[in-house]
């Protein structure tokens, strides 16, 4: 630093700071070798699994029931499944903009759609599970004991008594827009003082609808681990409007030739082999069956 | 108030497990906040520098709208990054959505603005007469460079921390260009959304705690190491 022409003072500054930069940067690189050993370190500890992209639903991945299953078939296949776990509407996008291999969503109307555009190929049932209305205990809309479901929420509109949709076009969400469409009803939220979107996904719009005593279209598996923790309570069940059929499939090859097809196909083999649809019938959680089969002779809405 | 206490024992039970998939979730969460903080700080201090030092046209109107994308929503940024990245978009042959790498190119967007925005700030409110001083006693532009930096880099330390604590708490980028994929890309912003989302209120505020107390531990190694709060004479 001797040869800067400033004054003593600055000088003897500089000296002193220099020697805290030193330090503040020896700090940085050592910390930057340590990240870059670590990154090297796990490209060198695996031989790369393949990769598979799989764009699904928050129901499927939240119950658990991905975490069970997709180990089994990751060992089988050497492979590594990258699961999105994503609303319906946003899951399907992400297959259309090319960045998932394969979608597990239950949609029925938005999966024909999406295979009838060429973005997807092959489509299974898989699986269903069903919808139930839950809502508060004093039932001020007098729901219980209606046997069809859009019957029970049109006395609920009739009666505006609050009623809290997800409204994140999730397969929940569309479920209960075909309910409205059905009525020629239309919603709109906050503008009917009844009606709530809550843009959340299914636990989240259940406690929303706990907090304004409402009445909320719930599907089972969310009803079966939330019960104990809600004041409000099941209300209907068993309409076959109420049903949720998933679907599986896979992501068109010609649309976007870097998919991984045949890996995709491989999956769609493994949930729809009788292996699997014993798997999924098996799969419990707090003693409750929460999805059931449905590849041979599926059941399907009305 | 459940919650809250719940969360408080969670963070704690937490804290002293051996958890493998908590604590590489941890740890994601600080090498890609570390990683993008880096990249921003390289980037973003030399270019504050630029900004005060040099005279040119337009230089006030870049840091207006450096100052505006400080505000920038972080779902914007991981919106734009994920239009870019996408397999439809102009980098999508690379395959780079739902990576690591994703993340940080969206957090390294993401904080450039505040680095830049702050260190400029800091740099102005130097004592005039540290440049007058310098100038006048003939010092090359490099040389000044490194007057103005040893005088401000307690500041521009003060911008860096800044930095990276908005990256370390977003969860925008981090879950739209990450995908929130387990052992993978989930970070404790991304599991605190998973968890709030599956109605876990607990086990959410406890990913919190456990997030404010390694904020914490950062924060405390990094003054320790650089004596941020000594003064030198």
């Amino acid at each position: 630093m001797t040869e800067y022409s400033f004054h003593p003072h600055i000088v003897k500054k500089l000296n002193v700071k220099e020697k805290q930069m030193k330090k503040m940067l020896a700090m940085i690189l050592g910390l930057t070798i340590l990240l870059s050993v670590s990154f090297a370190q796990e490209k060198q500890d695996k031989p790369e699994p393949v990769k598979l992209t799989l764009s699904t639903t928050t129901s499927t991945y939240e119950t658990g029931l991905l975490d069970y299953m997709l180990p089994v078939f990751e060992k089988e296949n050497n492979c590594k499944v990258h699961c999105l776990s994503l609303g319906t509407g946003k899951a399907i996008q992400v297959a259309k903009d090319g960045n998932a291999d394969i979608i597990l969503v239950h949609a029925r109307a938005d999966e024909d759609k999406f295979v009838a555009e060429g973005w997807g190929v092959n489509r299974k049932d898989v699986m269903y599970n069903d919808f139930i209305i839950m809502g508060p205990q004093a039932d001020p809309a007098k729901i219980k004991g209606v046997k069809s479901a859009t019957e029970a929420l049109k006395m609920i509109a009739d009666a505006k008594q609050p009623f809290v949709s997800r409204g994140d076009d999730s397969g929940t969400h569309k479920k209960e827009k075909a309910f409205w469409k059905k009525l020629g009803i239309t919603p709109v939220s906050a503008k009917d003082s009844w009606y709530m979107e809550a843009g959340q996904g299914m636990a989240a719009t259940l406690k929303i609808a706990d907090e304004k005593s409402g009445y909320v279209l719930v599907d089972r598996a969310t009803y079966n681990f939330q019960k104990g923790k809600t004041r409000l309570i099941m209300l209907m069940e068993g309409d076959d409007d109420l049903l949720n059929p998933y679907g599986i499939i896979a992501v068109n090859p010609e649309k976007f030739p870097h998919v991984k097809y045949d890996l995709a196909m491989k999956m769609i083999e493994f949930f729809t082999s009788d292996r699997g649809q014993q798997m999924i019938a098996d799969y419990k959680k707090d003693g409750a069956q929460l999805y059931f089969p449905n590849f041979k002779n599926p059941r399907v809405c009305k | 108030m459940d919650y809250i206490f719940e969360g408080i024992s969670e963070a704690f039970r937490l804290i002293f497990s051996s958890d493998v998939e908590f604590w590489n979730i941890v740890w994601l969460s600080v090498k890609l906040s570390f990683i993008s903080t880096l990249l921003a700080s390289f980037l973003g201090v030399p270019a504050a520098f630029i900004l005060v030092l040099k005279k040119f046209r337009g230089r006030d109107l870049l840091i207006t709208i450096s100052n505006s994308l400080m505000s920038i929503p972080t779902v914007v940024v991981g919106l734009m990054v994920y239009a870019i990245l996408s397999r439809r978009g102009p980098l999508g042959e690379f395959g780079l959505l739902f990576t690591q790498t994703a993340v940080i190119i969206g957090q390294t967007i993401l904080i450039l603005p505040v680095v830049v925005s702050l260190t400029v700030t800091t740099i102005k409110s130097l004592d005039k007469s540290v440049r007058e001083t310098a100038t006048s006693l003939g010092a090359s532009p490099l040389q000044q460079f490194m007057v103005f930096f040893s005088e401000a880099r307690f500041g521009v330390a003060a911008c860096v921390i800044t930095a990276f604590s908005r990256v370390f708490a977003e969860v925008g980028v981090s879950m739209m260009l990450g995908g929130n994929i387990r052992n993978y890309t989930r970070t404790i912003t991304t599991a605190i959304a998973l968890e709030t989302s599956k109605g876990e209120f607990g086990l959410s505020i406890a990913l919190g705690f456990v997030l404010l107390a390694v904020a914490f531990a950062i924060n405390f190694i990094f003054l320790k190491f650089t004596h941020l709060y000594r003064t030198v004479d």
